[in-house]
């Protein structure tokens, strides 16, 4: 793991990537800083964490699309796979190597709160908590993008991928708010998603009974319960779509609440991410 | 060292390895030949653990590569039909990644990736970037990565293509001189390359494993079958009657006159007798002259196209 890691650092700063993603981070803080904290004098540097977790919309992308996607077009996969180092090693080197980088601007901007303290009141425990968010928020978003880049051999597919995921998640909140929460609407919502769930099933097995199986198992619960206690149901939808809005995870810290929940949220989505990209990466070799 | 047994393996419904079994024993080198899509990388893409069979095992060095990967690919130094290097990075940064990756300790690690660089001919290369390398280069480069931290067994597959002719006489005597001490096994579509350097072979067509041998007993097999063509001083008829005084050992395979009273002649030899003195004899005594006699070797390519040929045409699968 840590040849990987090594060599994988190393590549980011032998090329521009490396240079790029921090410069990039940090001219969004500087601006945010310069505008928020500066010019109108705000005292906490919350908000500019705040304004500023959109910029991973497109830092997150450009970051991770060539993780796996380059060593599959240069065939150095072929490499990875006959080295004697296990596939979970491989997909934590890498995705330590980027959380690394990710690391370093964080590290800079660490320092502001204290600049910014020298010329007024500033809650720390606020700024660092948000810092802290800011931080698992991207590790959370870069095992995503690390994962779309493992399914796909085109570095652009990857980044395209990975953009709309991310922006679905940026506005899911606002999604969610558009959708009723009756109990009949959120009945036939979740009724829709358990027939793609099922229509995945049947592209991945090919056999139409499995997915057939998949349809009833879901379908049956969402009927019986629709029937039985609606008031359950009603709403289910709009919570399940709203626990997958990743981004507004980090509120709670903007608004000086360090919220554990939070911190695991993002820890799950990192782990779930990285869990896989392992498996997507050992299918590969079934295929 | 290597023992794979049954190993099949369907991409969809196209059978790209048919159970296929063989034995590497150590301290020799196999050459493993075949047609182009005939099986050969895929085979050896299963054995080093970079792809998984459908069916069967492989066991290297009493490790099997699917249920104990890390301990059987520390025994194996694998190059892939096409290097597998990373372009943005130089020589000396790349071998020492890979060293680093099969856990050769850093004590020694300067002086592995130098001892490997110098045997591959790179070491005035180690500052470039491969991107910059040429092809002779790269392929150099990604046969020093497979010797690093020096494995039982080293896989190649198709090492010598893209090579000019001086440094394929260079990769050679490195094979060579790497089967003294280690198990070599490595792929080609050429028989001439293979059998200058092997002491194995295994033929493999349309997936299935057609021939085992030793290159000289492959030979022997094919000498078996010599064919004769001479042109005598006598018409068809008269050179058809002396030959089948000769009874069962050869066989008129075509008869042609070629004016003046000439015949030419294709004689099959059936036996591993040479009856060459027999011939000169019997048409000698019936004075008939001979006027040149040719005995063709078949060669160890023959034997190659004879085996894998039948097969390739029965399935005309030519799929990866």
């Amino acid at each position: 793991m840590i040849a990987i890691f090594k060599r994988e650092l190393k590549s980011y700063f032998t090329g521009m990537m490396g240079y790029v993603f921090i410069a990039f981070v940090l001219l969004f803080i500087g601006i945010y800083t310069t505008a928020l904290n500066l010019k109108y004098a705000y005292p906490g540097f919350e908000y500019v964490i705040k304004s500023c977790s959109f910029m991973f919309l497109i830092a997150v992308p450009v970051l991770t699309m060539r993780v796996f996607a380059e060593e599959r077009k240069q065939n150095t996969d072929q490499l990875l796979y006959s080295l004697p180092i296990s596939v979970i090693d491989m997909v934590m080197g890498k995705y330590l190597a980027m959380v690394v980088l990710l690391a370093i601007p964080t590290a800079v901007v660490s320092f502001y709160p204290l600049l910014i303290g020298s010329f007024g009141a500033v809650s720390y425990s606020t700024a660092y908590s948000s810092i802290i968010a800011f931080f698992l928020l991207g590790c959370a978003l870069i095992a995503i993008g690390m994962f779309m880049s493992s399914i796909t051999e085109n570095q652009i597919i990857a980044a395209v991928m990975c953009l709309g995921t991310l922006i679905l998640c940026f506005l899911m909140t606002a999604l969610s708010n558009l959708m009723t929460s009756t109990a009949l609407a959120s009945t036939l919502s979740l009724m829709i998603v358990a027939l793609l769930l099922s229509l995945i099933v049947r592209l991945m097995t090919k056999s139409w009974s499995a997915a057939g199986l998949t349809a009833v198992i879901t379908f049956v619960p969402l009927v019986l319960l629709y029937l039985i206690s609606p008031t359950t149901i009603a709403g289910a939808f709009t919570k399940a779509l709203a626990a997958l809005a990743v981004f507004d995870r980090m509120n709670s810290f903007t608004s000086g609440i360090f919220d554990l929940t939070g911190l695991v949220y993002f820890v799950s989505v990192a782990a779930l991410f990285c869990f896989f990209t392992v498996q997507a990466v050992e299918k590969r070799r079934w295929s | 060292m290597i023992e794979v047994q049954n190993l099949t393996k369907v991409y969809g419904n196209h059978i790209a390895v048919d159970h296929v079994s063989f034995t590497i024993d150590s301290g020799k080198i196999y050459g493993f030949l075949g047609p182009n899509g005939a099986g050969k990388s895929t085979t050896m893409n299963i054995i080093t653990g970079c792809l998984a069979a459908t069916e069967g095992t492989v066991t290297v060095d009493g490790h099997d590569i699917f249920e104990d990967p890390i301990l059987a690919k520390k025994n194996i130094g694998y190059l892939p039909e096409m290097p597998p290097l990373y372009q943005d990075m130089t020589v000396i940064d790349y071998l020492r990644f890979v060293a680093e990756a099969k856990g050769v300790p850093a004590k020694t690690l300067d002086g592995e990736v130098a001892r490997v660089m110098a045997k591959t001919g790179v070491t005035e290369m180690r500052l470039r970037l491969i991107k910059n390398l040429s092809k002779g280069y790269r392929q150099r480069t990604g046969l020093a990565q497979a010797i690093l931290g020096d494995p039982k067994v080293i896989i190649l597959d198709e090492p010598t293509v893209g090579l000019d002719p001086q440094q394929l006489i260079e990769i050679r005597d490195l094979i060579r001189e790497l089967g003294h001490d280690r198990t070599v096994m490595l792929s080609s579509h050429i028989m001439q390359e293979i059998s200058a350097v092997c002491d194995m072979l295994i033929i493999i067509a349309n997936g299935k494993l057609v021939a085992e041998d030793t290159p000289e007993n492959l030979e022997q097999h094919a000498e078996s079958e010599q064919t004769l063509r001479l042109v005598v001083h006598a018409d068809e008829e008269q050179a058809q009657a002396i030959i089948a005084t000769m009874g069962d050992m050869v066989a008129i395979r075509s008869a042609k006159s070629v004016g003046e009273g000439e015949t030419e002649l294709e004689l099959g030899v059936l036996s591993d007798a040479d009856v060459r003195e027999k011939l000169f004899y019997a048409f000698a005594d019936e004075k008939h002259a001979i006027l040149s006699m040719v005995r063709e070797k078949q060669s160890l390519e023959d034997v190659f196209l004879s085996l894998t040929g039948s097969d390739a045409t029965g399935k005309g699968g030519n799929g990866k």
